[in-house]
């Protein structure tokens, strides 16, 4: 069993690495993967030199980084709330992501603030996320929370966003429309270094501190009695955890759009490759969240020429198909 | 079946049984009663109104002379006939169906996350409406329908196989995971379509059209729907109410899990691929009021699915209504309008330690 674990998550790392390099060397101009390696250790061109170190490479750090962090957020949510369908998407936190954004390219519009857009875009976003999971928690609360409530007050509040976000939507003009259903259909953008250091640290920290948390996890999937029995201060856990995956999930939405889907899936493959156990599952779900979002950025930027197709979009009609399969084939 | 009202009639004769229906909840049994008695009139009142209602007040004389004594030459008969009766009954109709095919969902799935669009419904009907704007634009109302009918059936039969050719059978939990990826994926590659062919923007204004533009040619479609889909849901409800309490209590009371899943599926098909195609998105509906409806009647799924029908039609005619009147004369998305009356009500139940729901 032990052997069969260390040769999964090898195989994933090597996919992982592999995939690194084909959208490494992949694009507008293609460079070989010899001659990625050659820039990377600081022997290139100097125009191979700027689209790796200016364009691609920040670009795919962000995409590793927002995998994992939709990843364990989804992992954290399922674990929580005891039910498989639950995702960033299903409580909320996206639409309150979407929402924001939505208002702010609707009251942006030709007006001074849009120029600023690059960085205040992600900021909204952030901030979006966080004020619906305080609404979504704050409406919940009642003694407590339990995780039927938080999940049925979660789909309440994501209806009433939407409600609001496609009244918007409608009263846009084309431009800004266009750029709201690349947006909401999940599109990196923002792909600096400055926005690297940014997401980084956020990532690693939270995503650590989650694992630790990995036997709190564990034992809530048992149900709220033998929680209780076991000696978890599951109200305490229970709200540590949720803002935590709040956090990542509004971190990712914030430079990746609404790529919800990973955070469904990627816990879901990960459960049937390696079994339930959090410590183990955590890693595995964050390596397959990171490959799903790398795969899909590497068939967005190359396959659907001259106009890109948001990588949200390509990320869902790949990990369908390969969830489905994994759907039938395991009980 | 036949064992089941068998089982049921003897039932109601034995003194024994009869002492425990007494025990049951009367005033679940008036409640629904009350609810489609009323419930019909006001329906029948919320017609009207809605008729009459728009730039030039119609009087209610008027209307009715137009339903029963139509005169295809005066102006005013014609602008009831042909725009604003299609498009009253096609809310009321399509609010019916979805409510229903809503509460059969949560009922076979004993998810309360489950709702029509769970099966991957409204992906398949986006994407044939996807294709239609891009490869064949200027098709006439009656194509669109067809496509968006055939497409949301396809989607449902994928989905449906699926989860039944996995391991271990139909779960609901399988049932409702593989709807949720299929209907991604058919959404996002209607998205991809749009974005390419740029009708993004008309996709758009279709799945949040609501019941605008309904005409008087799709009212026989929609009755031939509600006249099937209703009887079916009706006939099933016993059913349902059995699987309502798990599997292994459905197998062992020798229903036949898997064409009671079939039969029921087809249902939800059926009503839910007619308002995709009437109305487009209007996906609250079906996820809400099942709720409530319990919260009021109870779990018996033989009251829940007539209750849940004339409340969903209910609240869709005002908010049809609502849409004309909060913005005039732009109309503001129904679907829209649904989900900001329901949300609060909603909320409220959710805190109310989620008492009558599942």
């Amino acid at each position: 069993m032990k052997k069969r674990l260390i040769l999964i998550f090898i195989t994933l790392f090597l996919l992982l690495i592999a995939v690194f390099f084909i959208n490494l060397s992949l694009g507008t101009i293609s460079i070989s993967p010899k001659a990625v390696i050659a820039t990377l250790a600081g022997f290139g061109t100097k125009q191979e030199d700027i689209v790796l170190f200016s364009f691609r490479l920040p670009r795919i750090v962000i995409a590793l980084l927002i995998g994992i962090g939709l990843a364990i957020s989804g992992t954290i949510l399922q674990g929580i709330t005891n039910n498989d369908l639950a995702d960033p998407g299903i409580l909320g936190i996206n639409t309150g992501a979407g929402l924001s954004v939505v208002m702010f390219i609707f009251f942006s519009e030709n007006t001074v603030v849009n120029s600023f857009s690059t960085f205040l875009m992600p900021l909204a976003a952030f901030v979006g996320a966080l004020v619906a999971m305080f609404l979504i928690y704050f409406l919940a609360w009642k003694n407590g929370i339990t995780p039927k409530r938080l999940i049925l007050v979660g789909i309440g509040i994501n209806s009433a966003f939407s409600a609001i976000l496609i009244i918007f939507q409608l009263k846009m003009t084309n431009q800004s429309f266009s750029q709201v259903i690349t947006w909401l259909s999940g599109d990196l953008w923002g792909t600096n270094w400055g926005f690297v250091v940014a997401i980084l640290p956020w990532i690693i920290l939270l995503g650590s501190f989650v694992w630790i948390k990995g036997r709190s996890l564990n034992i809530m999937r048992l149900g709220d009695e033998i929680a209780v029995g076991m000696g978890l201060k599951l109200e305490r856990e229970r709200r540590i955890l949720l803002f935590t995956a709040a956090a990542l999930a509004g971190a990712c939405v914030a430079f990746g759009g609404g790529l919800a889907f990973i955070g469904l899936i990627a816990p879901h493959l990960a459960r049937r490759i390696v079994g339930p156990l959090h410590q183990i599952m955590l890693p595995a779900a964050a390596l397959i969240g990171a490959l799903i979002l790398l795969v899909g950025d590497t068939i967005s930027r190359n396959f659907f020429g001259p106009s890109e197709i948001p990588v949200g979009l390509i990320v869902s009609i790949i990990g369908a198909p390969y969830f489905v399969y994994l759907l039938i084939k395991t009980a | 079946m036949k064992m089941l009202k068998e089982v049921e009639s003897m039932g109601e004769k034995k003194p024994k049984n009869k002492f425990k229906l007494n025990k049951m909840p009367f005033s679940k049994s008036v409640m629904a009663a009350l609810i489609i008695i009323i419930g019909v009139v006001l329906l029948a009142l919320m017609i009207l109104a809605s008729i009459s209602m728009g730039e030039s007040r119609t009087s209610f004389s008027t209307i009715i002379t137009s339903l029963f004594h139509y005169n295809s030459e005066n102006m005013v008969h014609q602008y009831i006939r042909e725009i604003r009766l299609p498009r009253a009954l096609a809310a009321v109709f399509v609010g019916i169906f979805l409510a229903i095919s809503g509460s059969i969902m949560q009922g076979m799935t004993r998810n309360p996350l489950a709702d029509p669009s769970i099966m991957g419904v409204m992906g398949g009907a986006e994407l044939a409406i996807a294709c239609v704007f891009a490869f064949f634009p200027g098709t006439s109302y009656l194509f669109l329908l067809f496509a968006s009918f055939v497409g949301a059936g396809m989607s449902a039969i994928i989905v449906f196989s699926i989860g039944s050719w996995t391991k271990g059978g139909l779960t609901p939990v399988k049932l409702a995971l593989a709807g949720t990826a299929i209907g991604t994926m058919l959404g996002a590659l209607s998205t991809t379509i749009a974005i390419r062919f740029n009708v993004a923007r008309d996709l758009s204004f279709w799945y949040a059209g609501g019941v605008v533009g309904t005409k008087w040619s799709s009212i026989p479609f929609l009755m031939i729907v509600a006249i099937i889909g209703i009887f079916m849901a009706i006939a099933i409800s016993k059913r349902i109410n059995v699987l309502s309490m798990g599997e292994d209590i459905a197998l062992g009371l020798g229903i036949n899990v898997f064409w009671t899943k079939l039969l029921g599926a087809l249902v939800v098909v059926i009503l839910t691929g007619a308002s995709v195609s009437i109305a487009g998105m209007i996906g609250f509906i079906g996820l809400i009021i099942p709720h409530i409806t319990r919260f009021i009647v109870g779990s018996n799924y033989r009251l829940i699915i007539p209750c849940s029908g004339i409340l969903g039609g209910l609240l869709l005619i005002t908010a049809d209504m609502l849409s004309r009147m909060i913005n005039p004369p732009y109309e503001t998305p129904v679907g829209a309008i649904t989900s900001l009356i329901g949300v609060p009500f909603f909320l409220y139940l959710a805190r109310r330690e989620g008492r009558g729901m599942i």
